[in-house]
């Protein structure tokens, strides 16, 4: 079975985050293997495992100057890698995405495509249902746990009171929430045969799709960046034994008992 | 008032619309002239009552799924509409697991851009749409420059709910048609979780585990001091994550925005992840060992100290009081 996993690299989400005059989201820094896509490399390797046959791609959008993250999805056992880039791309919207990694999956359509919930970073959470609706196939979102049995996907999903058991034919496209499974970490081993894994650099025009990229294709803009209303701290104590009594009393004045 | 359709996708549960669904119709009566709601399901007929009490004068109904997820058949139905009588202005979605489904299948299939994550709309000769950024101390604002509909799809806890002296809207059929294969995944089997107290969004009182508990077994204390003052129990990225609790209970950029009476955050160091979603409390309680954790610069009320002593001398103290 073969699987591909839809992945980003992303800006460190603990080093503070700017924007550049363009209002786009200041990448010019390091860039990491977004940690909620660490998830769905984790359970495509255990499918394809399970399987007893087939591999792993990981496909992305962005910049191929640092492909640290992309590596690190390799090291972790994924067998080759397919990134769009060229400068084209900035500022390209969700939808655009889609139709780019749409593109590149046409080309060997996969048994599996997993993507995280949503990206850390621009979090619009819409690009993996875009991407199915693009390639013409079922999706299920919000995937707690994934398996695959002949031409089926079993998914159970996260609901609002619980969860749904969810049956689709494969190809599908399946989202994975955090905690589905624990992320292996790259083997030594792993990380030096990730050196000599294919890394392929595509450009837009490569694919065609030159319109639908960037500021234009994305047919929105941002107006206006304002710092919003800001909290004050208030009062801090140290325990002393007195701190649950204090929460009690603090609770008391606003009235919660 | 630039406007003069917009259509909201309202969800329904149980017999009524999600808050979510009426503080997006309540919102839309803002700027345009009509607002028609779309919903499914098997309760269109009961739902129009309390569509046309929140501002919609129409209810078109894209009926029973028989188990299918809806992102597809609502999506598919919604561009018939579109191709049958003209797009309206602007279609409203609210966040959640199923709504960010059908915006996405929407935007596909219509070719038309989506914006996520909006917290605040307004009409400034078209629609200007806000989006925190940064944690929540920065806000973007954004607006379609293309041909619409734009598909914009909002926070919870957004807009205020507001009634009308409106009467029941008009129930209009507006069926999906054959959704093919990309409209194939069905629900064979529903789990419904037990669930004691009030929902995470709609709690007077959230108290929210951190990393801080140190392993998911202490998870039972943010439950159990959420139950004895009858709230809700939340979490940080970090420990969903980690698998110690499902993302239903997560607060955050990823997860979701909370605005109760208090916010009690326990071992939260308060990640710019986290604060989004709950920095807009009406009072925000932390409790955390480290004296300079970024929770501390957002609270009305910090306890340094540590939370595996805090909080079951906090839940002692609760119980006292019966």
């Amino acid at each position: 079975m073969n699987v591909v996993v839809c992945v980003k690299q992303i800006p460190d989400p603990a080093a503070p985050q700017s924007f550049d005059a363009s209002h786009n989201l200041d990448r010019s820094g390091k860039l990491i293997l977004d940690e909620a896509d660490t998830y769905g490399v984790e359970m495509a390797l255990q499918l394809v495992d399970k399987a007893g046959g087939g591999e792993v791609t990981v496909v992305s959008m962005g910049s191929a100057a640092d492909v640290a993250g992309l590596r690190n999805a390799l090291a972790m056992g994924a067998a080759k890698a397919v990134i769009v880039s060229d400068d084209s791309i900035r500022g390209t919207d969700s939808l655009g995405t889609a139709k780019v990694l749409a593109a590149v999956i046409r080309r060997a359509m996969p048994d599996l495509i997993l993507c995280a919930t949503e990206s850390s970073d621009g979090y619009t959470g819409t690009t993996p249902v875009q991407l199915a609706e693009l390639l013409g196939l079922p999706s299920i979102t919000f995937a707690k746990s994934v398996t695959v049995e002949g031409s089926t996907v079993k998914v159970d999903r996260q609901t609002e009171s619980g969860y749904d058991e969810v049956t689709a034919p494969i190809p599908a496209v399946v989202t994975v929430t955090a905690g589905v499974v624990e992320p292996r970490y790259a083997s030594f081993k792993g990380i030096m045969a990730a050196k000599s894994k294919p890394v392929e650099v595509l450009s837009v025009a490569d694919l065609g799709l030159a319109s639908d990229v960037g500021p234009s294709g994305a047919r929105q803009q941002i107006t206006e960046v304002v710092a919003s209303e800001s909290r004050a701290a208030g009062e801090k104590y140290v325990d002393e034994g007195d701190g649950a009594e204090k929460i009690v009393a603090f609770l008391e004045s606003i009235k919660v008992l | 008032m630039s406007l003069s359709n917009i259509w909201v996708v309202v969800e329904p549960s149980n017999g009524t619309l999600t808050t979510t669904s009426l503080e997006l119709l309540s919102h839309a009566r803002n700027f345009a002239a009509t607002v028609s709601a779309i919903t499914w399901g098997d309760d269109a007929t009961a739902l129009s009552q309390e569509a046309g009490e929140f501002g919609a004068t129409t209810l078109y109904d894209v009926g029973p799924l028989n188990g299918a997820l809806p992102g597809v058949p609502v999506a598919a139905a919604i561009a018939a509409l579109i191709a049958s009588q003209g797009a309206p202005d602007a279609i409203l979605i609210p966040t959640s697991y199923d709504g960010r489904d059908v915006a996405g299948r929407l935007s596909a299939r219509l070719d038309r851009p989506v914006l996520t994550n909006v917290t605040g709309l307004s009409d400034e000769g078209g629609l200007v749409t806000e989006h925190p950024v940064f944690g929540g101390s920065q806000t973007v604002k954004a607006r379609f420059t293309g041909e619409g509909p734009g598909i914009i799809v909002v926070r919870a806890k957004s807009f205020v709910v507001e009634p009308t002296e409106g009467l029941a809207a008009t129930v209009v059929a507006a069926p999906a048609g054959d959704t093919g294969t990309a409209g194939a995944a069905t629900i064979t089997t529903s789990h419904v979780e037990e669930r004691t107290g009030p929902k995470l969004e709609e709690a007077a009182v959230v108290v929210s585990g951190g990393r801080g508990l140190g392993e998911a077994g202490k998870y039972a204390l943010i439950e159990e001091a959420a139950k004895l003052l009858g709230g809700a129990a939340g979490a940080s990225r970090a420990i969903v994550d980690a698998g110690w609790v499902p993302y239903s209970h997560q607060v955050g950029q990823t997860g979701k925005t909370v605005k109760p009476t208090v916010y009690i955050a326990c071992g939260i160091s308060g990640a710019t992840q986290h604060m989004v979603g709950m920095k807009g409390s009406k009072n925000i309680v932390a409790i955390n060992k480290d004296a300079d954790a970024p929770i501390f610069q957002i609270a009305d009320f910090g306890i340094v100290g540590d939370v595996h002593k805090v909080l079951p001398a906090l839940i002692e103290a609760l119980k006292a009081r019966g």
